[in-house]
C-alpha cells in the first residue's frame, strides 16, 4: 500500500468533490475490513482513500418518527447496543453482527458491506427484506435509492463517480412485524455465506400475514429480492402450506453458481429450508409486538 | 512516495507523535515508529487477532486501521495492560492456567478477553467463546485459554466487592 494518499473530510460535500477528483482509483473508507484488506493484498490499485468517519452524519443511529436513519460507517457493535434498534428490526441488527469477529465488528459497517457488492453480504438481505433505502450524496446533490438498486454485479455497485452513502434508513413499521436473518455456513462464526435469507412480516390482528418481503443471499450475482416467494405468504398464518408454496418460490427464485462452497443444486435447496425458518422466526417475534 | 502525514494521538494514556505513510497500518506505527513491538502480524487480513487492540473503546484489529486514522484517538495495547510490574489478573491467570505454548496469539487475546470483561464482567462460558472467536491460537485448543479467561472474570468481580 505504498502509494496511496489518505484525506478524512468532515462534510459530505467535501467527500463527494475529493471522491470524484480523485478518478476511478478513489475510495470511499468505512470500517476498511474489505477495503483494506483488498488495498493489501494488491487486488485493488492504490489510490486515494477518503475516510468517512469524520463526517457527523455518517456515524451514530437517530430515529426519525417510527424510522431509524443509521449512519453509513456505524460500526456492527453499535447496533447491537442500541435497544430501541434491536426491538424494532432484529433481523438487521443479527444480519449485520453475523459479519466477522468481535474486532471486525468494532469496525465493519453496513454500507461497506453493502458497496463492496459480495453476493454473500450478510446485513443486506436483512436490508433488502425490510425495504430500507440509502441517502446517497454525490458532486451533483443528494439523492435516495433502494438498498437492492446498489450492487449490479460482483465488486460493481450503481453509484456514479464521486457518489457514496451518507445514511441507511429503515422505515416506519406498524406493530405485529418482525424480520429474521439466517444463513448457512459449514461452521458458527468467522465464514462467508453459502446461502442467507431475510424475511420481513407485518400482520393484522387476527395474525393473518398483510405484507412480506423475502430477499435471498448467494444464490445469484446479487442479493435478489423475491416477490413471489413474499407473495407465497400473504393472507396466510405462515401454515405448512404457506410455507411450503415458500420454500418452492424461493428455490424457484435462485441463480446460484457452484463453487468450493456449495454446488448450485445445494445452495437453491438451503435457500428454501433458510426462508421457511427465517419466515417462523419472523412470525413469532410479529406476533409478540 | 506519499507524502507522510503528522499524527497526534493516546497511546496506553501517554501522549504521542509520529509520521505516518498514509498506507501504512496502525500495527505498522505501532511496532515500528513506537517501539511498541507486543501487538503482533499473523495474518494482516482481520482473521486472527494477534494484532487485537482497544481504539476509542472499541476492540479492532489494528493490522485493518490506517496509522493515520489514530489522528486525535485513544489507543490501548498490550503494553497498558499490566500496572508497573504487576501483572493484570488476566495476564495471571494465563500464566497459573498455561494458557500459551508459543505466545504469539498471547497478546492479542488478552487485549481482546480484557475488553470482554470490561464489558461483560460476568459472561458466559459460551459468550466468551463467541467475543474471542476472532482469536486463533494454533498451540493450546483454546480450552486453558478458556479456563484462564473465566477464572480471571471471577477474580475481578471479587476484587470489586
Ligand atoms: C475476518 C473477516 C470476517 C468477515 N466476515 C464477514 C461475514 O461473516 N459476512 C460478511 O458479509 N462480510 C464479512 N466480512 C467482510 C466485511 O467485514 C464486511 O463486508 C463489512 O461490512 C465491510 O464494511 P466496512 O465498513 O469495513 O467496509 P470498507 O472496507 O470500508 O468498504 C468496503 C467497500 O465499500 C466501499 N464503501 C464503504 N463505505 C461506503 C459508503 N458509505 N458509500 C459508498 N461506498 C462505500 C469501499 O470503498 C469499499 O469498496 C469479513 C471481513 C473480515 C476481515
Ligand atoms: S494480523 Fe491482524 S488479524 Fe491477523
Ligand atoms: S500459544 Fe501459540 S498460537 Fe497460541
Amino acid at each position: 500500500m505504498s502509494n496511496v494518499e489518505f484525506i478524512a473530510p468532515t462534510s459530505p460535500e467535501q467527500a463527494a468533490k475529493a471522491l470524484l477528483a480523485g478518478g476511478p482509483g478513489a475510495r470511499p473508507l468505512g470500517g476498511g475490513t474489505d477495503l483494506l484488506v483488498q488495498l493489501r493484498s494488491g487486488r485493488l490499485p492504490a489510490g486515494l482513500i477518503v475516510d468517512l468517519k469524520r463526517i457527523p452524519e455518517a456515524i451514530g443511529i437517530r430515529q426519525d418518527g417510527g424510522a431509524f436513519v443509521i449512519g453509513a460507517s456505524t460500526p456492527g457493535i453499535t447496533l447491537s447496543e442500541h435497544k430501541a434498534l434491536g426491538l424494532a428490526w432484529p433481523g438487521v441488527v443479527e444480519a449485520t453482527n453475523l459479519i466477522g469477529s468481535t474486532q471486525v465488528q468494532g469496525r465493519a459497517s453496513m454500507a461497506g458491506n453493502l458497496c463492496n457488492a459480495s453476493p454473500a453480504a450478510d446485513s443486506v438481505p436483512a436490508l433488502v427484506a425490510a425495504r430500507a433505502t440509502c441517502l446517497i450524496v454525490g458532486p451533483d446533490g443528494r439523492r435516495t435509492a433502494t438498498v437492492e438498486s446498489i450492487a449490479v454485479a460482483p465488486g460493481k455497485t450503481s453509484l456514479a463517480p464521486g457518489e457514496f452513502v451518507l445514511e441507511i434508513r429503515l422505515p416506519a413499521r406498524p406493530g405485529r412485524s418482525g424480520d429474521a436473518y439466517l444463513r448457512s455456513i459449514p461452521r458458527t462464526e468467522m465464514d462467508i455465506a453459502v446461502v442467507g435469507a431475510g424475511v420481513n412480516l407485518t400482520l393484522d390482528a387476527a395474525g393473518v400475514i398483510t405484507e412480506a418481503h423475502v430477499a435471498l443471499g448467494a444464490v445469484g450475482p446479487t442479493v435478489i429480492l423475491a416477490t413471489a416467494a413474499a407473495a407465497a405468504l400473504v393472507g396466510t398464518k405462515a401454515d405448512e402450506a404457506a410455507l411450503a408454496n415458500l420454500d418452492a418460490a424461493a428455490r424457484a427464485a435462485c441463480n446460484p453458481i457452484s463453487d468450493k462452497r456449495g454446488t448450485a443444486e445445494f445452495r437453491t435447496k438451503i435457500a428454501g429450508v433458510l426462508a421457511r425458518r427465517a419466515a417462523t422466526i419472523a412470525y413469532g417475534r410479529a406476533e409478540k409486538r | 512516495m506519499s507524502k507522510r502525514q503528522h499524527i497526534s494521538a493516546t497511546v496506553n494514556g501517554d501522549p504521542v507523535e509520529f509520521l505516518a505513510e498514509p498506507g501504512a497500518t496502525l500495527l505498522d506505527a505501532l511496532r515500528d515508529d513506537l517501539g511498541l513491538t507486543g501487538s503482533k502480524e499473523g495474518c494482516g487480513s482481520g482473521d486472527c487477532g494477534a494484532c487485537s487492540v482497544i481504539l476509542d473503546g472499541r476492540l479492532v484489529c489494528s493490522c485493518l486501521v490506517l496509522a493515520v486514522e489514530a489522528e486525535g484517538r485513544r489507543v490501548e495495547t498490550i503494553e497498558g495492560m499490566a500496572e508497573g510490574s504487576k501483572l493484570h489478573p488476566l495476564q495471571q491467570k494465563f500464566l497459573e492456567h498455561a494458557a500459551l505454548q508459543c505466545g504469539f496469539c498471547t497478546p492479542g487475546l488478552l487485549v481482546s478477553a480484557k475488553a470482554l470483561l470490561d464489558a461483560n464482567p460476568d459472561p458466559t462460558e459460551t459468550e466468551a467463546r463467541y467475543w474471542l472467536a476472532g482469536n486463533l491460537c494454533r498451540c493450546t485448543g483454546y480450552d486453558k485459554i478458556i479456563r484462564a479467561v473465566m477464572d480471571a472474570a471471577a477474580e475481578l468481580r471479587q476484587e470489586k466487592v
